[in-house]
């Protein structure tokens, strides 16, 4: 694996390489040459295989962090390539041509995190969520608890047997709640 | 495929067919997202011309419940009782990455024992899960009673797991430290009970289903996956092995116990799906071969467990890792990052249907028959709620 990496040195500018495991390496690229060290893995270097593409929302940098898994069935080396994108503007090349089921991922990460990955077929049409009217959900920014009130109100005329309150009026009523 | 006049066939341009609806020349219906011919909740749109297949779309959604939201706002410990419930059928390989995962960035080394236990529940699991395909499979050609013989033989198994865990369906038995509970006693003997019963029903399968005229004319050919597809589709597991490729993650890179154990690679050259039916019908007298191997050789005595900190404020370490095990489906991955706080930053979870159900799918239904298209979806064994989670 130092050999590719090393190999790989000598056309990009990677940065923070680290062996997570001595079968999983990680490496950071600048967003501009992702898709060219993505192409010359998988023609060149036999990382035939696309894992995963996800995203992490690092939102006190302001970045979202893609992460491609690709593996070396070969080797048996899998090595994970993080592309860092602002959060403002979320637009990524799309990988759709090298691997037929990129375009899952893409369409998710279009519809969980905002990301928009032009060209990519269907990328607009949604994923899982249907209706959705708010920021995209994944990202740190949405709140879900808050999301849930507002949208799933109590529904008017429900009666609420909440289990403490119904034990210190039935059973415990002189219970002073801990108070002295 | 229809191979006569195929005049009345839409025209494939640039490997797609142009479909025009108003010619009143195709049908568009809906299988799913509640049909018998599907795997789980999942929707398929499908376009005919006849009674043939011309264009297919996947649509998931009708199981999404947020796990990967959910997993950021648990602790690292809470997280292990929602992993399970990403995949019915085979929940313990969410159980076994999601503990490895944690162990891996917190650098926890879980006693042999438990590593022991973990590689049982992980192929007892795996038996369980293809009794239930090889009936959907069966049921999907017409043959409802193979996966009523099937399914009663998974509750034998699930009977262990509630003896082993106290969950029939999702166990929670593996936690990031190790295991919850050392084997119960004589839970061996019982076991080899199960087998039993198994080897006798498999026997019985084997007579009724891979020597059924039906079932070899209607799934020889259908749903050929070529060498090329194999990559360019992420295809994994017994599909791949069923197209020649020696992939099994328990050999390439062992984890746990295996390297401890005895097997080979199935495959097969025909990667139809006949041949992958044979291909993960050898993969369920393998597991009863690995169980056995497993119940033999195990340490009678041990920790089953290591300590970790409290978990309510257990801090996991800065880092991020890839995790992957081998399920019955194919490679299963869990992508896990720490922040270095007490809460996870991200968890994405990779299951094999991700792109199974969806980007291969939609590629085989092409030209195939209706009456077919449940067969091919099982014989991809697809499980929507690992796309979706």
């Amino acid at each position: 694996m130092e050999k590719i990496i090393s190999r790989l040195q000598l056309s990009f500018a990677l940065q923070d390489i680290r062996e997570q495991r001595p079968d999983l390496w990680f490496l950071s690229i600048a967003k501009n040459n992702a898709v060219s060290i993505l192409t010359s893995l998988r023609d060149i270097h036999g990382f035939t295989s696309l894992i995963l593409l996800t995203a992490v929302d690092y939102l006190e940098n302001n970045v979202f962090q893609l992460t491609y898994i690709l593996r070396n069935y070969s080797m048996n080396v899998s090595l994970g390539i993080e592309v860092k994108l602002p959060r403002e503007a979320a637009v990524m090349d799309s990988i759709h041509h090298l691997w037929q089921h990129a375009e899952t991922f893409q369409r998710e990460l279009k519809e969980m995190f905002g990301i928009d990955f032009p060209g990519s077929p269907g990328i607009d049409e949604g994923f899982v969520l249907e209706g959705w009217d708010n920021i995209p959900p994944l990202r740190r920014d949405f709140d879900t608890r808050k999301y849930a009130r507002e949208t799933f109100f109590p529904r008017p005329g429900r009666t609420k047997h909440d289990p403490r309150d119904q034990m210190r009026s039935k059973l415990y009523s002189d219970y002073s709640g801990g108070e002295k | 495929m229809w191979e006569g006049d195929r005049s009345k066939f839409p025209e494939i341009i640039d490997g797609k067919p142009v479909i025009d609806l108003d010619s009143q020349k195709y049908v568009k219906i809906w299988q799913g997202p509640q049909h018998p011919g599907v795997t789980g909740n999942i929707a398929l749109e499908v376009t005919l011309c006849g009674d043939e297949v011309v264009d297919l779309k996947t649509h998931v959604g009708y199981l999404h419940r947020g796990f990967e939201k959910l997993l950021e706002r648990r602790t690292w410990m809470q997280g292990f009782t929602i992993v399970c419930r990403i995949c019915v059928p085979e929940p313990d390989t969410n159980e076994y990455l999601f503990a490895a995962g944690v162990e891996e960035l917190s650098g926890i080394t879980v006693p042999a024992k438990a590593e022991w236990i973990r590689t049982l529940t992980l192929e007892m699991a795996r038996l369980a899960s293809f009794l239930m395909w090889l009936g959907g499979q069966a049921a999907a050609f017409g043959m409802g009673t193979v996966g009523q013989w099937t399914v009663a033989h998974r509750d034998f198994l699930l009977d262990i797991f509630e003896e082993l865990s106290g969950g029939r369906i999702y166990h929670m038995y593996i936690v990031p430290g190790g295991v919850r509970a050392d084997l119960p006693k004589g839970l061996d003997r019982r076991l080899e009970d199960v087998l039993k019963k198994i080897e006798i029903l498999l026997k019985d399968v084997d007579r009724v289903l891979f020597n059924n005229a039906i079932f070899k004319l209607r799934s020889r050919g259908l749903g050929i996956v070529t060498r090329d597809m194999v990559d360019s589709y992420g295809v994994v597991g017994p599909v791949a092995r069923a197209a020649g490729l020696a992939r099994d993650l328990r050999k390439d890179h062992p984890y746990l116990v295996y390297e401890k154990l005895d097997f080979d690679i199935i495959t097969a050259t025909g990667s139809d799906a006949f041949t992958r039916a044979q291909v993960r019908f050898k993969e369920m007298y393998q597991c009863i071969d690995l169980i056995r191997q497993i119940l033999s050789r195990m340490p009678d005595s041990g920790d089953f467990y290591t300590p970790v900190p409290n978990v309510l404020h257990w801090k996991i370490p800065a880092g991020a890792t890839f995790v992957q095990a081998e399920a019955s489906r194919g490679e299963y991955g869990y992508y896990m990052v720490s922040d270095g706080t007490a809460y996870p930053r991200r968890i994405a979870v990779r299951g094999p249907s991700y792109s199974h159900a969806i980007a291969l799918l939609q590629k085989l239904a092409i030209n195939t028959n209706i009456a077919d298209l449940a067969g091919l979806m099982v014989s991809l064994q697809t499980c929507p709620p690992e796309i979706e989670r």
